[in-house]
């Protein structure tokens, strides 16, 4: 187990770089200036081409550049945007609000998504079931722009039981409706999956063991049989964070979150790259921790799954 | 003490007083054990074979129908099966796959699905109590400390992400409510008794990481934790290597004498029972065709079907022999025929197996067969 976390830890250092590489490699040695547009209509002053230019070493090969980027960065030093604010802090603040929208989002779309899936799975082919075969298809056949403005016109404009929008106060009663819209989708293929696992595993030899044992009811579908039908939601679970950890331009414009993705969002937009750079950077680590836990977390719950 | 009066079990039913069904059983609990209480015993073959005696059946299985709502139609999987077991008496149960073998055990066990499964009649009697009959939760708690069984295929039928350990300790924590230290000591001794090396060491081990053998193993020691009376183990060996089947076979026949149980072994394969079974029953498309002690059926089948089933056991000396003695599929059991259900495939089928249904009679004493030509064919 030990063995295999250094394994996999090592195994990260490449990726982490090559896609680093390739994203600062992107944003700074694509034809054009990299400063255009950053001094408003008018070219910037030769002033602060120079000084850009050395400050990001412009000037260097790009392999020097990107090296002597990443010294930074392993220092904790991210560069700072064109605003001159520090990009690491503003990468706080961003995945602050992102970390909190993404845990709530997991929160529902597990919580509904299983207890549906495994009241369908239950009795297949019963009202439940239909109820929930035809609710998820609804729901995954809906893009999320459209589901997002119409629940945040019904539930936010004419009801009024949710704000409108979020902005730079973003509580937890703010990001309710956000969180409920932006776990939707997968709270849908949840449902479903845990449907199809509970029904599967109802009819599985060890389930018919677990009968034979004289166990109650309670125990066979509590016990036996969810286990078995949680092991790929779970793993299903921890990729999508992963996923919801980058931000979601689409719900993050909806209800004006200031999150990660709108943050890289109008950085592309602006042609900022350092906090492109910074922000994917960050991005891509999180992603990989996030798969390594759920890799990890995969053989605790599945014994014949060997991490040595 | 569970005495019945008057018919015995397995007859046929068209051999049954239908009068004296409802009356069995009512009186049970003031009645005196028989003073003659003949136990089965294979060697000594008492003068009165077990199901003509009267008394000591543990379980009694009269009339069991059961179908299957399919999409291809009503699938009549048993039709009409009759068994009796008694204490200390191993009884095997033959057929082809799809005779109805799984089916009757799973129905005795009370662990068939319904829907899709249906029982449109029957009755399943453990020591004189109608288990059919009987509130599911008290039936729930007869499985296990009471009758138990083992599945054919260890690896799919253990479950997969609990320690072996856990799912045998789980017997006494649900059924004897004993903690949690106690019953992995109990789970360990089972492993020691089943011949696992290294129980102690293993006890927190997964099913997979265990071989085939040992696997069947864990699951006998599962099976037999509560002391259970009656056991039925749905082709047990069938998964395994032929070493390790005669040391499965072995180990079930050796804890059966330990504990006195009555063992039901359902088997297709003639071969596994010779050495373990007191008696057989045959089974064919739901229905038992044939029934007697294990040596007569040896010495001379009495049912066409019996005949082919043994010609079909394989002998190291005639390699390469077809082994498929007997022609032909099992019949649709959505569509089976009229008169015997064996016909189209026997060889000795006249017109009279195609319109009339040969009842299980008698044709010898301890001697039963279901083919209007049984004497004949004894008599060959
Ligand atoms: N769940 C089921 N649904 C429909 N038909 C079934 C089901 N289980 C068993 N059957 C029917 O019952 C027949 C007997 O099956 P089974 O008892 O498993 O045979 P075997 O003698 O091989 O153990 C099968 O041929 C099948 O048609
Ligand atoms: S009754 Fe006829 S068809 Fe059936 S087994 Fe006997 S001889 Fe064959
Ligand atoms: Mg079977």
């Amino acid at each position: 187990m030990g063995k295999y976390i250094v394994r996999r830890l090592l195994q990260m250092i490449p990726v982490v770089l090559g896609s680093t590489f390739l994203i600062y490699a992107m944003v700074f040695a694509m034809p054009g200036d990299p400063t255009a547009g950053k001094c408003g209509e008018r070219a910037c002053p030769p002033a602060y081409v120079k000084e850009f230019r050395e400050k990001y070493n412009l000037d260097d090969p790009l392999p020097v550049q990107y090296g002597k980027y990443m010294g930074n960065v392993l220092q904790g030093d991210l560069g700072e945007n064109q605003y001159g604010i520090p990009v690491a802090e503003d990468l706080r603040d961003r995945f602050g609000v992102t970390g909190k929208l993404a845990s709530m989002a997991l929160v529902f779309q597990s919580v509904v998504g299983i207890l549906a899936g495994i009241l369908a799975g239950l009795r297949k082919g019963g009202f439940i079931d239909n109820l929930v075969i035809v609710s998820t298809l609804f729901v995954i056949s809906i893009p999320i722009f459209v589901s997002g403005f119409v629940l945040q016109y019904f539930f936010g404009l004419e009801l009024g039981w949710f704000p409108v929008l979020v902005g730079a106060d973003a509580t937890f009663y703010r990001l309710l409706l956000p969180a409920m819209v932006l776990g939707s989708l997968s709270l849908a293929y949840i449902a479903r999956l845990m449907r199809t696992n509970i029904a599967e595993n109802l009819g599985s030899d060890y389930v018919r063991t677990a009968k034979a044992k004289g166990l109650s009811n309670r125990r066979i579908i509590g016990i036996h049989t969810l286990r078995n039908s949680l092991i790929p939601v779970i793993t299903f679970l921890g990729y999508d964070f992963g996923a919801l950890l980058g931000g979601s331009i689409v719900t993050e414009g909806i209800f004006n979150i200031l999150g990660v993705g709108g943050y890289v969002f109008t950085s592309i937009g602006n042609r900022d790259g350092i906090a492109v750079v910074g922000a994917v950077t960050v991005l891509v680590l999180v992603y990989l921790i996030v798969n390594l836990i759920v890799d990890l977390l995969y053989g605790v719950l599945d014994p014949r799954i060997s991490h040595d | 003490m569970f005495g019945r009066d008057k018919h015995t079990a397995e007859q046929d039913d068209t051999h049954r007083d239908d009068t004296t069904r409802d009356t069995t059983g009512h009186d049970d609990a003031n009645r005196e054990e028989p003073a003659t209480v003949v136990k089965g015993d294979p060697i000594a073959k008492p003068d009165v074979p077990p199901w003509e005696r009267q008394g000591e059946q543990l379980l009694e299985v009269r009339d069991l129908f059961v179908e299957f709502h399919t999409s291809e139609g009503l699938a009549k999987a048993i039709n009409g099966v009759n068994l009796t077991l008694a204490e200390g008496e191993t009884l095997a149960i033959l057929g082809e796959s799809g005779s109805g073998k799984s089916v009757t055990a799973q129905a005795v066990m009370g662990i068939l699905d319904m829907p899709p499964a249906k029982i449109p009649s029957g009755e399943i009697f453990y020591r004189g109590k109608d288990l059919l009959t009987m509130p599911e939760d008290e039936r729930r708690k007869l499985r296990g400390p009471e009758i138990s069984m083992v599945f054919q295929d260890a690896l799919s039928s253990l479950n997969p992400v609990f320690p072996v350990g856990w799912q045998i300790a789980e017997m006494f924590r649900k059924h004897r409510d004993m903690n949690r230290s106690d019953s992995y000591d109990q789970a360990i001794r089972l492993m020691e008794r089943v011949n696992i090396p290294g129980a102690k060491e293993r006890v927190k081990a997964y099913p997979h990481q265990f071989s085939g053998g040992m696997r069947q193993r864990i699951m006998i020691a599962m099976a037999i934790a509560l002391d259970p009376k009656v056991l039925i183990a749905d082709e047990p060996t069938t998964a395994l290597d032929v070493t390790v089947q005669a040391q499965i076979m072995a180990l079930l026949k050796e804890l059966q004498e330990e504990h006195d149980m009555g063992l039901i072994l359902i088997t297709h394969d003639l071969g596994v029972v010779a050495d373990v079974a007191d008696r057989i029953s045959v089974m064919y498309a739901g229905r038992i065709v044939e029934r007697a002690y294990v040596d007569d059926i040896y010495a001379a089948p009495a049912h066409p079907y019996t005949k082919g089933l043994l010609e079909s056991i394989p002998r190291l000396d005639q390699k390469g022999q077809d082994l498929s003695a007997i022609g032909g599929l099992p019949p649709s059991l959505t569509r089976i025929p009229p008169g015997c259900a064996f016909n189209p495939r026997c060889v000795m089928a006249q017109d009279v197996c195609r319109e009339e249904s040969p009842p299980l009679r008698d044709i010898r004493p301890r001697r039963q067969s279901a083919c209007h030509f049984a004497e004949e064919l004894l008599d060959d």
